[in-house]
């Protein structure tokens, strides 16, 4: 039962980060049908943006996580513009093939200037820890603040996407292009947004993962920004809520491999999962069969 | 006065519009019928700035529509109810309303043609909080007019709002346009159903595979010898 707690407990943390990620990609997935896989090369260089806010300016936690969160807004914009925008009515496949040279383009170009050798993130949380109930289980302040700030993030992001002109303008785009331009919207102004939205809350995960592991590198986005992918899948691509709930289901199922399995095959497991699937119900756990009336 | 002159458009090398001119001059309704493919949805596309002409000329009121983006076009009251409606089905029937005003920013202003749009069709006050996707065909057709009302229409295009409806709907549909066009929209409506674009229309024109073959009065051409065969079964 302990192990059981803890594994939930990791499972979240984890899950966490993967919803984070997740979220980018099913934004973008949603109004321009990208599948962006330079998405975990923008997680990545959060952290390093993290990373060189907290040395060299010699900040807290909440104030290297805003900076990065809005370097990765930007990032996101002007990758969008400079790479995507052109390829707009192009076939999807050219774009998606542009997604993943960006993708190899940021790696190699983070192994350029910041060394392939793992930054040492310094500790800026506490490394206390909480039992839970009486329990063997224990939550750390990290794992903590990566659930608070994501649950945080993630409400936030529901507001904007709901309640604010620029969250209906995003819905409004990403159902029908055409549509939204007659109402007015300026459906590249929007698309920016979208990056821009996406892309920080990738950055946020940055940061929160070189606190959590402490150690960061030019490569740390791959595997993480495929699981996330998977999770995004998962839930139901192009849908919010199924990103944050395949993110979590995805981290928990890790966590119990790890805890009651071999770690050694929880990567097996999760793209297992995106198999089964595709090949099940290929529009995930929140998707469901469009019906269009005439 | 909406004028388009001589437009030439392709897609994807295939002239879809050949040399199209017509006016819409201030205040009536002017009716664009043809058959299915003619090019009609194609140039409400072309003045909404959706499709980019090769050659020709738009001008509203003497300014050049093909230097303006389309969100400016909006802001000028040039309004488009597309063809099958195209209202945001995932989202509430308010909040489709409330895209329509998108540009937007006097609240007041915003509020009152809201009461207005409810006024004129009271199901989609009824209904305001569902997702729109589950409306009637025809209710939808009223939320795609309320949703371009709410943009203070100068010029609507209406691109077959009768598709698809039952004909007592088609007639509603028909009076609605006639009373928008009495508190002063200019309507350019464009139809398969001749016989009743002809009969509300101040003067139509006949698109033909990109050509336009025929134009008069409205009540001129529903008594032609051509139209009476190729539109109106007689």
């Amino acid at each position: 039962m302990d192990i059981f707690l803890q594994q939930v407990i990791n499972g979240l943390s984890l899950g966490s980060i993967y919803a984070l990620i997740a979220l980018g990609y099913t934004m973008v997935y949603g109004i321009i049908k990208l599948i962006n896989f330079a998405h975990g090369e923008i997680y990545m260089i959060g952290a390093y943006i993290g990373f060189f806010a907290i040395t060299a300016l010699g900040i807290g936690f909440f104030p290297a996580l805003i900076i990065s969160m809005v370097g990765c807004a930007i990032l996101g914009m002007v990758i969008e513009k400079i790479a995507y925008k052109p390829l707009r009515n192009s076939s999807r496949i050219a774009a998606l093939i542009t997604a993943i040279g960006v993708s190899l383009f940021l790696q190699y170009t983070g192994v350029f200037f910041f060394k392939a050798e793992p930054k040492v993130f310094p500790k800026i949380l506490s490394d206390g820890r909480m039992n839970i109930f009486g329990t063997k289980a224990y939550i750390s302040y990290q794992q903590l603040t990566i659930f608070v700030v994501t649950i945080l993030l993630m409400l936030l992001l529901q507001y904007i996407v709901h309640f604010t002109k620029t969250g209906k303008a995003m819905r409004a785009v990403a159902y029908d292009k055409d549509a939204a331009t007659l109402m007015g919207i300026n459906t590249n102004n929007t698309i920016s947004m979208t990056f821009a939205i996406g892309s920080a809350l990738a950055g946020a995960a940055g940061v929160m993962v070189g606190v959590y592991y402490s150690a960061i590198t030019p490569l740390m986005g791959v595997m993480p920004g495929l699981k996330a992918f998977v999770a995004a899948v998962l839930g139901g691509i192009g849908i919010i809520p199924g990103a944050f709930t395949g993110g979590m289901i995805l981290g928990l199922i890790e966590a119990m491999v790890s805890g009651y399995g071999n770690s050694l095959y929880r990567d097996a497991v999760a793209f297992f999962i995106l198999i089964v699937i595709l090949i099940i119900k290929p529009t995930g756990l929140f998707g469901k069969n469009e019906k269009e009336k005439v | 006065m909406l004028k388009i002159d001589n437009i030439n458009l392709y897609y994807d090398g295939i002239h879809a519009l050949k040399g199209v001119s017509l006016e819409v001059p201030e205040g009536k309704i002017i009716s664009l019928i043809g058959a299915n493919g003619a090019g009609k949805t194609s140039t409400l596309r072309t003045i909404s700035g959706l499709n980019k002409p090769k050659t020709g000329s738009i001008t509203y009121n003497d300014q050049d529509l093909l230097k303006v983006s389309p969100e400016k076009l909006v802001n000028m009251g040039i309004i488009q109810v597309p063809e099958g409606r195209r209202i945001f089905a995932p989202m509430s029937v308010y909040e489709n309303l409330e895209l329509g005003a998108y540009l937007r920013k006097d609240k007041a202003g915003i509020e009152k043609d809201l009461q207005n749009v409810f006024k004129r069709f009271p199901r989609l006050e009824e209904r305001k909080k569902q997702t729109a996707g589950t409306l009637s065909g025809g209710e939808q057709q009223m939320l795609a007019m309320g949703r371009a009302l709410m943009a203070q229409p100068k010029v609507l295009l209406l691109d077959e709002p009768s598709m698809g409806l039952a004909p007592i709907l088609v007639r509603e549909i028909f009076d609605i346009i006639k009373e928008l066009n009495s508190i002063g929209i200019t309507i350019l409506l464009v139809e398969q159903n001749a016989k009743m674009a002809l009969s509300i229309a101040d003067y139509a024109y006949v698109l033909e595979t990109g050509k336009i073959v025929l134009e008069g009065k409205g009540k001129d051409l529903a008594d032609s010898d051509e139209i009476q065969k190729a539109y109106l079964g007689g």
